[in-house]
């Protein structure tokens, strides 16, 4: 499954690599992606564990910057 | 500005204010004086105000792990600085790098906000005719086959077929061409346009979620995701670079002194190597420039689905050419018939009756002509045999139309006898139980700018132009001799496209890359086989949408050389700035470890190469 999240507050060009390089480590992603200028963040993940893996990929965005939001729907 | 990026302002404003206050104040002659403290109140004051939350993330940061963090390494340098004893420069540097920040999260916010401006093609609502009355809905609520009506100046919210009226639409948001079209009953209408005449009825024709402003969208949106190479080798040298540099920071401060003394200077220089060590202005600006190239592009009209892509295009030199519909009109004619045994009429009714299955534009061309002259006969069983032509039964005979290959096939037993005529247009011919009937000549025209455009490619240093076509020998090689093509392969099959496709692969320069400019029909394998597949006239064409990286939403060529441009000025830019970017950092580097260079040309270094870098990255919005 492959999911786009609206970011909000996403300040630095720097953390957003940083995110995606997080991201893409965590068990159970296929690919990530982290566009700092459509603010964007881009899940491809296996089904049965999606859920998780986005409560696992939004805590690697605040590890990285606090301030910064995931818009989960 | 945003509330957050005002706040910011305000802060930087009023710390400002206070240092340059605290320049006023003469620097006191002796540690723990009265001057001294109110020296260092002041410029404390100034630095707390600008980085008072710089502190505050680096200590939440390091808590979860993060350790080269561009807060870390500010507030490091920062205080070092303090701590030595330089509180003008310790507090400017806080105080220039929010300054730096604020400007970047503006200049970003701004050509974030104009690309969106610009893409902004979304109709809100649709006003549906419903038991006789209009009501406003959204658009995706509405049905296949629904009347719709369009006021002046509204958005066509679905795709659809006028029912009544006349207008002038613009296309401009969709296609980047400012003519409008003329429209009037009959005519489709292509959703995201605007209707700038009258009052038009349309009936929908497509659901919202397949209609073209949909698709656009969905390009739109999706267009950034796949990153340049050269963004990611950034990204990764950021991770490198950080490092090495703090490292080198550290070196510098314990080891020379160790053998030369003079503590506090080359602690002054480390301190000078951690501002210069934020990677920001490279991290930051190659993404932009892309994002900017991709911006300009689409409103010229042509939709690039990454910046990948816009980078292969940039170092595309070959490039392979489909015929029909993308250097010729694709809108074919017949215009000959030479029946044999039997009338024109009937040849031509045959021919129609057998190719209505096809959607080759050929066999549309056909269908149209024969359909001028009266009904045309069902068809039964009818195949298309890809590259030869179709077979079907028509009032009990067996009806083969094609090319020379197929009439060899099926007139076998007949001694495979017909008329091998040679003709710059396409020979259909026509067999009926295996006797021979005739041929129909039907021809292409050749786009206005085709050779324009060619010309202009050649004139931008491409090596090579082929064209790829499964039309004939003669054929292809006069258009290709029209057009100024360099190389062309003529009669290939579906499959052959790739094949030759491929050949003309492993020719290629190294390090440069092959595009393929078709029109989606057919081609798709071709589209994705190359580095770079272009399609021609997105609009209505979802096909090509879908299977090309690089979409020219009008059916101009011509667009072609302005998107390598476009592509070819937007990897200057990021060249620009990353080699403006490096060669200011490392020149700083070494002049600070020289003691030339002070904190203030460190500041200059981090936050003053990022702003030009953005300015630099924001003009790949506005090439022409």
């Amino acid at each position: 499954m492959k999911k786009t999240f609206k970011l909000i507050d996403l300040d630095c060009a720097n953390c957003a690599a940083k995110m995606e390089a997080a991201i893409k480590k965590l068990d159970g992603v296929t690919d990530a992606s982290v566009n700092f200028m459509t603010q964007k963040l881009t899940i491809e993940a296996d089904d049965g564990r999606f859920d998780e893996v986005v409560k696992m990929a939004v805590d690697c965005v605040k590890k990285v910057e606090p301030d910064c939001k995931v818009v989960v729907k | 500005m945003s509330r957050k990026q005002k706040k910011m302002l305000i802060r930087i404003i009023a710390a400002a204010v206070i240092f340059a206050g605290g320049l006023f104040i003469p620097e006191a002659e002796e540690t723990f004086s009265v001057l001294w403290f109110v020296r260092l109140g002041v410029f404390l004051a100034a630095y707390l105000t600008a980085g008072w939350d710089i502190l505050w993330k680096a200590v939440r940061n390091i808590a979860h792990g993060q350790v080269f963090d561009e807060n870390f390494l500010m507030s490091i340098a920062s205080i070092g600085a303090m701590i030595i004893g330089e509180y003008s420069e310790g507090s400017a540097v806080m105080i220039f790098y929010q300054v730096g920040e604020l400007f970047q999260s503006v200049a970003v916010g701004k050509s974030r906000k104009s690309i969106a401006d610009m893409m902004d093609i979304n109709p809100e609502y649709a006003n549906v005719e419903r038991d006789g009355e209009i009501a406003e809905v959204e658009p995706d609520e509405v049905e296949i086959g629904e009347t719709v009506v369009i006021k002046p100046g509204e958005r066509v919210p679905l795709d659809g077929e006028i029912i009544f009226g006349s207008s002038g639409l613009n296309t401009a948001a969709l296609t980047g061409e400012s003519a409008l079209r003329e429209v009037t009953v009959g005519d489709e209408v292509i959703s995201g346009s605007v209707n700038t005449g009258g009052l038009l009825k349309i009936r929908v024709t497509k659901k919202y979620s397949d209609s073209t402003v949909a698709k656009i969208l969905e390009l739109v949106e999706n267009s950034s995701e796949s990153k340049a190479k050269t963004e990611n080798f950034i990204t990764r040298f950021a991770k490198v670079y950080t490092p090495i540099v703090v490292i080198s920071a550290v070196l510098l401060a314990v080891v020379p002194p160790l053998f030369l003394g003079n503590w506090g200077e080359w602690i002054y220089k480390a301190l000078t190597f951690l501002v210069v060590s934020c990677p920001c202005a490279l991290v930051i600006s190659v993404p932009l420039s892309y994002f900017g190239g991709i911006g300009g592009a689409s409103r010229r009209g042509i939709m690039v689905k990454g910046a990948n892509y816009l980078e292969a295009l940039a170092k595309s030199q070959t490039f392979v050419f489909d015929k029909t519909g993308t250097l010729t009109k694709g809108s074919f004619a017949v215009s000959e018939k030479n029946p044999e045994g039997i009338s024109e009429e009937e040849l031509l009714s045959l021919c129609a009756a057998a190719e209505q299955i096809s959607n080759h534009p050929i066999a549309l061309s056909i269908v149209k002509a024969a359909k001028e002259k009266g009904d045309i006969p069902k068809a039964e069983n009818a195949e298309e045999v890809a590259g030869f032509g179709v077979k079907a039964v028509v009032n009990g005979s067996e009806i083969a139309v094609g090319n020379s290959r197929l009439m060899k096939e099926v007139l076998k037993n007949n001694g495979a006898k017909f008329s091998e005529t040679e003709s710059s247009g396409t020979i259909v011919h026509c067999a009926e139980n295996g006797e021979y009937r005739g041929y129909i000549i039907v021809s292409d025209e050749i786009k206005e700018n085709s050779a324009a455009a060619l010309s202009s490619l050649k004139k931008m240093g491409a090596s090579k132009t082929v064209m790829l076509t499964g039309d004939r020998k003669l054929t292809a090689e006069s258009v290709a001799r029209s057009v100024g093509i360099d190389e062309v392969q003529s009669q290939l099959l579906p499959d052959g496209k790739v094949k030759a496709l491929e050949e003309i692969y492993a020719q290629k320069p190294p390090k440069t890359a092959l595009a393929y400019v078709g029109d989606g029909m057919n081609d798709a394998p071709s589209l994705a086989r190359a580095d770079v597949g272009i399609a021609m006239g997105g609009l209505g064409s979802d096909a090509a949408i879908e299977a090309a990286d690089i979409v020219l939403m009008n059916d101009n060529i011509e667009n072609l050389p302005l998107a390598v441009k476009i592509a070819r000025k937007t990897r200057r830019i990021v060249t620009e700035n990353i080699v403006f970017a490096l060669g200011v950092k490392v020149a700083v580097l070494v002049l600070a470890a020289l003691g030339i260079a002070n904190m203030w040309a460190a500041v200059f270094a981090d936050v003053g190469v990022s702003v030009i870098a953005i300015i630099n990255a924001m003009r790949a919005m506005r090439i022409r």
